[in-house]
């Protein structure tokens, strides 16, 4: 069964040629363009059923409804009626970049030898050419926060947007938020080594939290001094403590994350935010009180125990939001880069069990972009912001319906295709050429 | 079997009551006493049913020669009075390990072993039933002693080591003779378990249907050996041979793997006696069909610390629940008839056995039941019936006596008998002292309150109304009481001592003063001592938590009915080609669809109303790992011979939240640990059902297959198995089809040949009555494996993963495969690095059949978001999208004709949706398999509440128990761990 819309593409196709692996980076916005009647979901809560758009050098100039007003018209006008305009979505906590095929040692960047690395940063290992990367865009994932992996400080993180040339093209917010992964209050014994793998209250919990404390002090305590030797992890925390530099613990139990927030307060840190947060509903009130956000993770996984409600992960968010805390999504976990694309998916989730469509938008476009501290550029559809933006077939948090024709980050038109793309088209063309020639056959007979 | 187990043993016992001295002596002259023990005025359990009050016994060289109310008693004989005493038949423990020297381990090895390292023996180190009790045994009287202490007076005992573990013995707990003396029969028993030789590192097997397979295979290879068709001598399989006779005991330590015992030994004719977990209540009804006697171990769960709330939600409902339930499980077994006999082997028998007894007489299992778990039952288990085990004529005289009633807490054991030699375990001659008396010391008049029982007393003493200290003890019937001075500035004692040979009102001797003057002191009874408050002995009352079906959380306590049920104005996803039916009716009848249509008649059947929802068949799954306890057979580069309905483990949560998801049929895969996996169950999702009840039985047999990375071990594991390339592994199919061919052509040639389950298989598979599902990545390899099959004549049936199916999609529809793949899934390794999520739509076009399928526990709970997601990507139409959830996948499956869509006739494997199956805002509030409502939004709502509220009830019962001093346990959290194909492979 052939769809209209497949043979349009593939004829789409045909005509743009073949183009290289790695899709070219689009250049600078040189015309303003005008985006005409669709229902525009501005990422703040607000839709705007009929609406026009207008960006130019990058910006959003104008975010109005299109039955209220006379403005004029500029630059390229896209006739959008009928479709959907999101603000480009933000991936948090992603390894986008620094890994790229996960069984494949020679391919992964993502976690240094050592324990606590505040100094180490993900931004110059960032690859502004993965495959990977590039198969975010065509589901609107536009943005991401890349973050290394492991240790108990893991180092430093960047958020990027996802169009570059290399990684000084890329970034967005240079050296954005230092990482925590906070101890568990349970470790598990080492199987291999014939110990019980189950998982037992850890007894060097505490003595891990006072490694973390006393870094802070000793790292403060150098920076108010002469400095007159060169220490790199405890320079790299000067801006932690400015409060430029923020700090995110990767934390999931009720008890480790109250210590979290005692830590917090210990250090007095601003710009906290709790990474995972899978028991977080139980200390909701702290959260919220110490105005402490929760990047959830990814709504699609199971719950931990049996006993707890099978849909608690893809509530989650809701149930947090309800309690007043500032949720995001995050997607780490298994296959978590090449999963990222489900990004809108996962918020579309949400929405399912309970979340305002609206809401669930938020989660992963302007409250991430408050969590990340972008939120004056990114994250929402609001005039002077930067056009980061999409244009989708339908509603792009349901896979059945997002279907891109247009991004845009930072005014710059992108490429949706991809590496995967063109292998669709190379393989879909060999099928129909067959198609032609047994056609020609028959006809000839 | 038994019979002959029987005559044997009264043969034996013919031959020892006239045996003849022949070992020569060194030491004196040859001695032999004949003279007769008789015992009288005991109580006498003759057996569980039998008791004979005031009775009589007389033993003889080991052996009981008379028991009655009154008996002859022969002049040469010494008679000891057992007045107020009880005689119970000692214990016997039938899997112990008792004297056997602890098997030697083997070393670690840098790489996995996969031959066999023993030579003249199986091809399978873990196949031991050359292994010989007696060879590895040495009397070890400190676990006797223990064992004496808690009663028993037989065990058998074996080597705990290998799948097949060899020969136990029998051996009575006798102090002070030889070996010789004490084995009652050299080879008892066969052993056999689940757990390999921890003396060999040989990989195979890896899993648990391995092992299951390889039982099977070397009961097979032992037959063919017995016909003398081998070349070699394989010193195993003789030994096996030479063992069938024998009982044959089974050790298991899950409940699940009772049942799976259970069914191997079915296959082969054998009725294993079957070392159970102590949690068989869970499927009671299962237990009782296998026709097993069980031996159980004697443990119950702690109660788990949760006074921290946050490791308290680290407890499973279920470890809760067991802490709970467990102790009521012998009296469940015994008011179901199912036979059982009680083992020390996971305990310290010497501290917990009578604790652990009296807990489960406490919730309901009767004395005479615990009696018999202890004696007649195993006496007539291991074939020894009227040998042991009870006190009667022609039996050994392993007896113990007691105080009274062996069953109550206060009761002492002061002797153990065994082959007529006495352990002294308490002194029972004691004069009993207790009572109320005057004591006069040196003019000086106590109160002396002496309690407790005769051989240990306790002692109160008070002058007016001062307490006085004091300190009692008695022992061979000599009195020694420690009086502290009144005077409690003075470190002062007065000293008594005195003979008390028998019961007396007034106890007499002599007190040494402080100032070292002697004199004489009497203490004149007034009355008995007071008998202790009956509080303690009022039963206690136990609250079971019921089980629930499966005994987890979201468990059924009833399970649900088929019902007929008339869907009410739906819009309906047929998976047919009359596609969507708007506002339609689907009456569903005896677990089938009987109509659809609009404005139906219920008839009867109860309506539901489906306005403004959606109704869809079941999803079907071609490719899940859930409900399984293992999923890789990963000791051979072919496990043809493995079976998936092996290891269906019902009790997976995951069956439950699949339900949720709108799944109904799974194929439950073999990993990819190999190029030849094993066979699939197919199974319907019965949540509350047991493994066997949840297989698909109308599906035809399918096998996995798998190629690339995972069974070149690229990722993991050993660089020495064969194939490390893919052009090793043609080389395996080619191989393995080619000896099928000639095994079969052997087979077929009447003349003998080995039966070999692997080439079996191989068989079925090229004859085309097996069907293979291979897991594939890369063009070339899909296209390999077709051309090898076409070069056998048969046909790959479905392709699973197939990554790259869309690059060779032609030659797939031309072989006639089809394809079951990812919606979105790549990056994670090399060969799926051209992984693209166009695969199913650009497939579809081409016109093969086409399923999503999940590999996964997660993604298969939402399988309706994988199958839209074509519809992005490729463009794919909703209906044919919706097609590889459904009849598709039914299709690959070969029982399309029974589910995967709305049709009338089929299997009312249905699921109703709030919304668009395919949007992401769909969740299902119902699914149906065969008219049966397995998930229920609203059903499940009620179910959450039980659930807290059940854990809270019991978190409180273990916070009082801790409060009451009860031991208990840390929480600690199991890991169920998450597989699915490309996350797998057990590590040697």
């Amino acid at each position: 069964m052939k769809s209209v819309y497949n043979y349009i593409l593939i004829a789409f196709l045909i005509i743009s040629g073949n183009s290289s692996a790695q899709q070219t980076p689009a250049p600078e916005q040189s015309e303003a363009v005008t985006i005409v009647g669709a229902t525009a979901h501005l990422g703040n809560g607000e839709v705007i059923e009929n609406s026009l758009i207008i960006f130019e050098n990058g910006k959003l100039t104008q975010v109005m409804d299109a039955t209220s007003t006379k403005m004029q018209y500029r630059g390229e006008i896209i006739q959008a009626e009928g479709k959907h305009v999101y603000p480009g979505f933000i991936a948090p906590n992603s390894t986008l970049g620094l890994v790229e095929i996960a069984a494949v040692r020679p391919t992964i960047d993502q976690d240094e030898i050592g324990e606590i690395l505040p100094n180490v940063r993900s931004l110059i290992a960032y690859n502004a050419e993965s495959k990977i990367v590039e198969s975010m865009r065509p589901n609107g994932v536009l943005l991401g926060q890349i973050v290394p992996r492991g240790g108990l400080v893991s180092g430093t993180s960047s958020v990027v947007q996802f169009d570059a040339w290399n990684w000084e093209d890329a970034v967005v917010k240079e050296d954005d938020a230092l990482h925590i992964n906070w101890p568990d209050a349970f470790s598990r014994g080492r199987w291999w080594r014939g110990e019980d793998p189950n998982l037992k209250p850890n007894k060097e919990y505490t003595e891990e939290i006072q490694k973390l404390e006393d870094f802070f002090n000793e790292a403060k305590a150098y920076l108010a001094g002469a400095q007159d030797y060169t220490h790199l992890p405890y320079q790299a925390m000067e801006t932690v403590f400015t409060g430029e530099k923020r700090v995110f613990v990767h934390v999931d139990g009720e008890k480790e994350i109250l210590d979290a927030l005692q830590f917090k307060k210990d250090q007095k840190l601003d710009g906290f935010v709790i990474v995972g947060g899978y028991n977080a509903l139980g200390v909701a009130e702290q959260l919220k009180e110490n105005n402490v956000p929760v990047l959830v993770n990814r709504p699609h996984s199971t719950p931990e125990m049996a006993y707890e409600d099978y849909d608690y992960p893809y509530k989650l968010a809701k149930l947090l939001q309800d309690r007043g805390v500032l949720v995001g999504i995050e997607s780490s976990g298994q296959m978590e880069r090449m999963n990222t694309r489900n990004l809108p998916f996962y918020a579309g989730t949400v929405a399912a069990f309970g979340m305002d469509k609206e809401n669930a938008l938020q989660l992963i476009t302007l409250n991430t972009a408050k969590i990340l501290g972008i939120d004056d550029t990114y994250g929402s559809l609001e005039k002077g912001k930067s056009a980061t933006l999409f244009i989708s077939e339908g509603d792009a948090l349901d896979m059945r319906t997002n279907r891109l024709t247009h991004a845009f980050i930072d005014g710059r038109k992108i490429s949706l295709e991809s590496h995967q793309t063109e292998l669709w088209k190379r393989y879909s063309e060999k099928y129909e050429n067959q198609e032609t020639e047994k056609q020609k056959e028959e006809d000839s007979k | 079997m038994k019979l002959k187990f029987l005559i044997l043993g009264v043969f034996l016992g013919v031959l020892n009551l006239h045996a003849q001295e022949y070992f020569p002596k060194n030491d004196g002259v040859k001695t032999r006493n004949t003279n007769y023990t008789v015992f009288k005025n005991a109580k006498i359990h003759v057996d569980p049913q039998t008791i004979i009050n005031n009775g009589m016994f007389a033993i003889k060289e080991g052996k009981i020669t008379a028991v009655g109310k009154s008996i002859n008693i022969p002049a040469n004989s010494t008679v000891v009075d057992l007045q107020g005493k009880e005689v119970y038949p000692s214990f016997i423990d039938l899997y112990t390990s008792f004297g056997i020297s602890k098997p030697k381990r083997a070393e670690n090895g840098s790489q996995p072993q996969y031959d066999a390292g023993r030579e003249g023996y199986y091809w399978n180190d873990h196949i031991r039933p050359d292994t010989d009790a007696v060879a590895n045994f040495s009397f070890d009287s400190k676990e006797a002693e223990k064992l004496h202490k808690a009663g028993f007076g037989v065990v058998n005992t074996h080597v705990p080591d290998g799948i097949i573990r060899g020969t136990g013995m029998l051996v009575a707990l006798t102090p002070g003779v030889t070996e010789g003396d004490r084995i009652i029969d050299e080879r008892s028993a066969q052993y056999l378990s689940f757990d390999k030789s921890v003396q060999s590192r040989q990989s195979y097997p890896t899993s648990i249907m391995g092992t299951m397979a390889l039982i099977r295979q070397a009961y097979l290879d032992a037959k063919w050996y017995a016909g003398g068709n081998a070349d070699n001598k394989d010193l195993a399989l003789e030994a096996l041979n030479e063992n069938s006779d024998l009982v044959q005991i089974f050790a298991t330590d899950n409940l699940l793997n009772e049942l799976r015992a259970d069914k191997v030994g079915d296959e082969f004719g054998i009725q294993y006696v079957i070392v159970g977990s102590g949690k068989e209540y869970q499927r009671l009804d299962k237990i009782k069909e296998s026709n097993a006697t069980f031996i159980v171990p004697l443990k119950f769960p702690e109660a788990y610390d949760v006074e921290n709330p946050y490791l308290a939600n680290q407890l499973s409902l279920e470890e809760m629940r067991e802490w709970n339930q467990a102790p009521a499980n012998l009296k469940m077994l015994s008011e179901n008839k199912v036979p059982f006999t009680l083992t020390t082997h996971s305990i310290d028998a010497e501290k917990e056995f009578k604790a652990n007894l009296l807990k489960a007489i406490e919730y309901g299992l009767s004395k005479e039941a615990a009696l018999a778990a202890l004696t007649t039952v195993p006496a007539r288990t291991i074939g020894k019936e009227g040998k042991i085990g009870v006190i009667k004529e022609g039996a050994w005289a392993n007896f113990i006596i007691t105080s009274g009633d062996y069953f109550d807490k206060e009761t002492t054991l002061y002797e153990n008998w065994v082959q007529g030699y006495r352990t002294i375990l308490e002194n029972m001659d004691v004069t009993n002292i207790t009572g109320k008396y005057d004591l006069k010391v040196d003019g000086k008049s106590y109160e002396l309150s002496i309690t407790g029982e005769p051989s240990k007393p306790k002692a109160e003493v008070k002058m007016g109304d001062t307490k006085i200290g004091s300190k009692l003890s008695f022992q061979d019937n000599w009195m020694n009481l420690l009086l502290s001075s009144p005077d409690t500035t003075k470190t002062e004692f007065v000293r008594l001592s005195a003979n008390v040979p028998e019961s007396t009102d007034k106890i007499s001797g002599k007190a040494i003063m402080p100032n070292g003057t002697e004199t004489a002191f009497t203490a004149s009874k007034q009355s008995d001592a007071e008998k202790k408050d009956d509080k303690e002995k009022k039963e206690k009352m136990h609250t079971v938590i019921p089980v629930t079906y499966p005994n987890v959380a979201y468990g059924f306590t009833q399970k649900p009915k088929q019902e007929n049920v008339l869907f009410r104005n739906a819009t309906v996803w047929t998976s047919e080609d009359e596609g969507v039916l708007e506002n339609t009716d689907v009456l569903v009848k005896n677990g089938e669809i009987v109509r659809i249509g609009k404005d139906l008649n219920a008839g009867g059947a109860r309506v539901i109303d489906a306005t403004g929802k959606h109704l869809t068949a079941g999803i079907v799954d071609e490719h899940s790992h859930i409900a399984a306890s293992d999923i890789n057979e990963a000791g051979h580069n072919s496990s043809a011979e493995v079976q998936m309905e092996d290891v269906v483990d019902p009790t997976d949560i995951n069956i439950y939240r699949n339900l949720a998801g709108g799944v109904t049929s799974i194929q439950l895969l073999h990993g990819s640990a190999n190029p030849i996996g094993g066979q699939s169950a197919i199974l319907k999702l019965k949540w509350g059902e047991s493994a066997e009840d949840m297989i698909f039985e109308q599906a035809p047999p399918f096998i996995k297959f798998a190629l690339g990375e995972n069974v070149k071990q690229s990722n993991w594991g050993s660089t020495i198995r064969f194939p490390q390339t893919r052009m090793g592994v043609e080389q395996v199919f080619t191989d393995y089809f080619s000896r099928a061919r000639a095994y079969e052509s052997q087979k077929k040639s009447g003349e003998d040949f080995r039966k070999d389950l692997e080439m079996e298989t191989i068989v079925e598979i090229l004859n085309g009555e097996r069907f293979v599902t291979s897991h594939s990545y890369i063009q070339s390899e899909i296209n390999m494996l077709m051309k090898v099959a076409e070069a056998f004549d048969f046909n790959i049936n479905t392709f699973t993963h197939i990554l790259e199916g869309y690059k060779v999609a032609d030659k797939m529809k031309e072989h006639g495969v089809g394809a079951s793949t990812f919606s979105d899934w790549w990056a994670y390794k090399y060969e799926v690095n051209d992984a693209i999520p166009y695969n199913a739509a650009i497939m579809n076009e081409v016109g093969l059949t086409v399923a999503i399928n999940s590999d996964d526990s997660e993604m298969s709970r939402r399988l309706n978001q994988e199958a839209a997601k074509s519809v992005k990507y490729g463009g794919m139409s909703e209906e044919e999208a919706w097609k590889m959830v459904t009849i598709n996948p039914a299709k690959l499956l070969h029982v399309d004709d029974l589910v995967g869509s709305i049709k009338t006739g089929k299997q009312a494997d249905l699921v109703l949706w709030n919304e668009h199956p395919l949007s992401v805002y769909a969740k299902p509030e119902k699914t149906m398999v065969e008219g049966v409502f397995y998930f229920d939004i609203e059903r499940d709502g009620k179910m959450r509440n039980e659930i807290k509220k059940e854990r809270n009830e019991l978190i409180g019962q273990m916070l009082k128990a801790k409060n009451n001093g009860i031991k208990t346990q840390p929480v600690t959290k199991k890991e169920k761990q998450r597989v699915h194909c490309d996350l797998l492979e057990k590590v040697q």
